[in-house]
């Protein structure tokens, strides 16, 4: 079973990494928001493969489900003239370059420090015999309260503040007011008038009974 | 026979893993195409009665053949891809939108874990899945090449987008006082000896309402679904599809329509638990019949709120999801950590 996990991983791994070259590579914008969702969805997939389902779903609930949404929308509707940007692929090209090689050194160096260590630290949830979400709750909300609290705080701050940047007066903008709508009587739009009931006249043109 | 028998065994040896797999995948699969054909039959005919006239009874007895007739006459059909559209993605829309409406019901148990995969994180893998259906219509808006379908699609997205919000917040109150995120456990958490008042409806009854409506608006259904408004937008972002790629639209939605209907009986109302008292015999005894029932009604609740209601208003759909449904939920969610905090309501029997 291992061994199938571990085949696993490969099929993930080599998905994600084909899809994030596909990201910088394809030439359509739609396209290349679509391999982003993939890229972010096979790397759900490996992190399930390594038991941490909750970050996994996470992933694909907050990025696939909401950002890449948005993100898509935004590209959709942009009418992208795509010529400028690709000369700007040359132009950046080193700086890009120079940026991806100082990532890399820092990936090994911090794969290096693991590594160094003689036996790697049990796992956590493992050791504790509970499930990943269990453990992750328990630690967050009894050993890191005051930083999680502070990380919803700073995130309110962030939803209230994107309001007040997009928000401004226009002016001559015709809006319903709700409040009144609902407030408003039917008598006051529709008068239902009493009649008595008459017979149709009969059709002089009509031959039948 | 035998060797059918002896073929299928060698199969079954031979290949564990994989039969595991088709078994697996078909199981669901089949009772699901075949419960949306009757349930596509059963809307017709109630709403048929609501209008007073007969409903589908040609084909077949009492016209259940018909949808059957109806699939197959979509599946035989040309599809006319329109010019100029993304050819790819316009058949890749109908598949997304399916795959994750079907992927989700892996985690929906029919009794105490039993599932398809009585996973931990069952309810955060189902809000992932219905989150990912709504690239369907996206896609299927943008690569037809068409105003109407955009139109559509752009509706769609902001309204499934918006009511996840709301229905995203009463499904906490559910965790809040259930402490788990397993389905299974979640229905156990509501058993207990006053029954039917043990249920979750109680405590969350605000929530409850709130859930269902966002299940309606979330599957673009009747009186939500201006994504396909046919007075405005001809049909929306299914404007251009035509057979089998239409086809498979329409058994997405009504796919997720049980979906949400199986959904709210085990968040709400107990699941497989019988509403009588367990001394009541048969009638007290939990069992899938129940969750049946159950999801029976909601099915049918979808279809009657179609034959009574008028379409929403576009901005009043926003403002009921924002202004109306958020702020209601978010209280709960403080109401409902009151109720577990102080022990009014506990978990289990």
């Amino acid at each position: 079973m291992a061994d199938f996990q571990l085949w696993c991983f490969y099929a993930f791994a080599a998905i994600t990494v084909g899809a994030a070259l596909a990201v910088i590579s394809v030439r359509n914008p739609v396209h290349a928001a679509l391999c982003l969702v993939l890229t972010f969805f096979s790397t759900a997939c490996t992190w399930l493969l390594a038991d941490a389902e909750f970050l996994a779903i996470a992933l694909v609930l907050v990025y696939v489900g909401a950002v890449m949404v948005l993100f898509l929308f935004v590209v959709m509707m942009l009418d992208l003239d795509l010529d400028p940007l690709r000369e700007g692929f040359v132009r950046g090209l080193p700086f890009g370059l120079v940026v991806a090689v100082v990532m890399l050194l820092e990936m090994l160096a911090l794969i290096g420090v693991r590594a160094m260590q003689i036996a790697p630290p049990p796992e956590a949830a493992a050791a504790a015999g509970q499930s990943n979400i269990e453990w992750l709750a328990t630690a967050l909300f009894t050993e890191f309260l005051l930083p999680f609290e502070v990380a919803a705080l700073i995130l309110t701050v962030g939803i209230v503040a994107a309001i007040p940047l997009t928000l401004r007066r226009r002016a001559g903008v015709k809006a319903q007011d709700v409040g009144r709508q609902v407030r408003t009587n039917p008598r006051d739009r529709v008068r239902v008038v009493k009649m008595a009931a008459v017979k149709p006249a009969a059709n002089p043109e009509s031959t039948t009974p | 026979m035998n060797w059918i028998i002896a073929a299928f065994d060698w199969f079954t040896t031979t290949f564990p893993t994989l039969t595991m797999a088709l078994g697996l995948f078909l199981f669901p699969l089949l009772p699901l195409i075949i419960a949306v054909a009757m349930y596509v039959w059963w809307e017709r005919k109630v709403i048929g009665w609501m209008h007073v006239r007969m409903g589908p009874n040609k084909v077949g007895p009492f016209g259940l053949a018909q949808t059957f007739a109806d699939v197959f006459k979509l599946l035989l059909k040309e599809v006319i891809y329109p010019a100029n559209a993304s050819k790819k993605l316009f058949l890749l829309a109908p598949l997304w939108a399916l795959i994750p409406s079907f992927a989700a019901w892996a985690v929906i148990p029919i009794g105490s874990h039993q599932a398809w995969a009585d996973a931990n994180a069952g309810l955060l893998f189902l809000l992932a899945m219905t989150s990912m259906g709504v690239y369907g219509i996206i896609l299927a808006g943008w690569a037809s090449n068409s105003r109407y379908a955009m139109l559509g699609a752009m509706r769609a997205a902001a309204q499934t987008i918006s009511y996840e919000i709301a229905m995203g917040f009463s499904l906490v109150g559910v965790l809040i006082l259930a402490g788990s995120l397993n389905l299974s456990e979640i229905v156990n958490a509501q058993a207990g000896s006053k029954g039917l008042f043990e249920w979750f409806w109680f405590p969350l009854l605000p929530m409850f309402v709130i859930y269902f409506v966002s299940g309606v608006a979330e599957t673009n259904r009747a009186p939500f679904d201006v994504a396909e408004g046919e007075s405005e937008i001809v049909a929306g972002f299914h404007v251009e599809y035509s057979g089998a790629p239409f086809a498979v639209f329409f058994l997405t939605e009504y796919a997720n329509m049980i979906l949400i209907s199986f959904l709210a009986p085990i968040l709400f109302l107990g699941g497989w638990l019988s509403p009588f008292p367990a001394s009541w015999g048969v009638l007290g005894a939990p069992g899938w019949w129940w969750l049946a029932a159950k999801a029976f009604f909601f099915a049918t609740a979808y279809v009657w709120f179609r034959a009574t209601f008028p379409r929403y208003r576009y901005d009043q759909i926003m403002r009921l999801g924002w202004k109306v449904f958020i702020p209601i939920t978010i209280v709960w969610v403080f109401v409902a950590g009151c109720l577990k905090y102080f022990g009014w309501v506990t978990a289990g029997a």
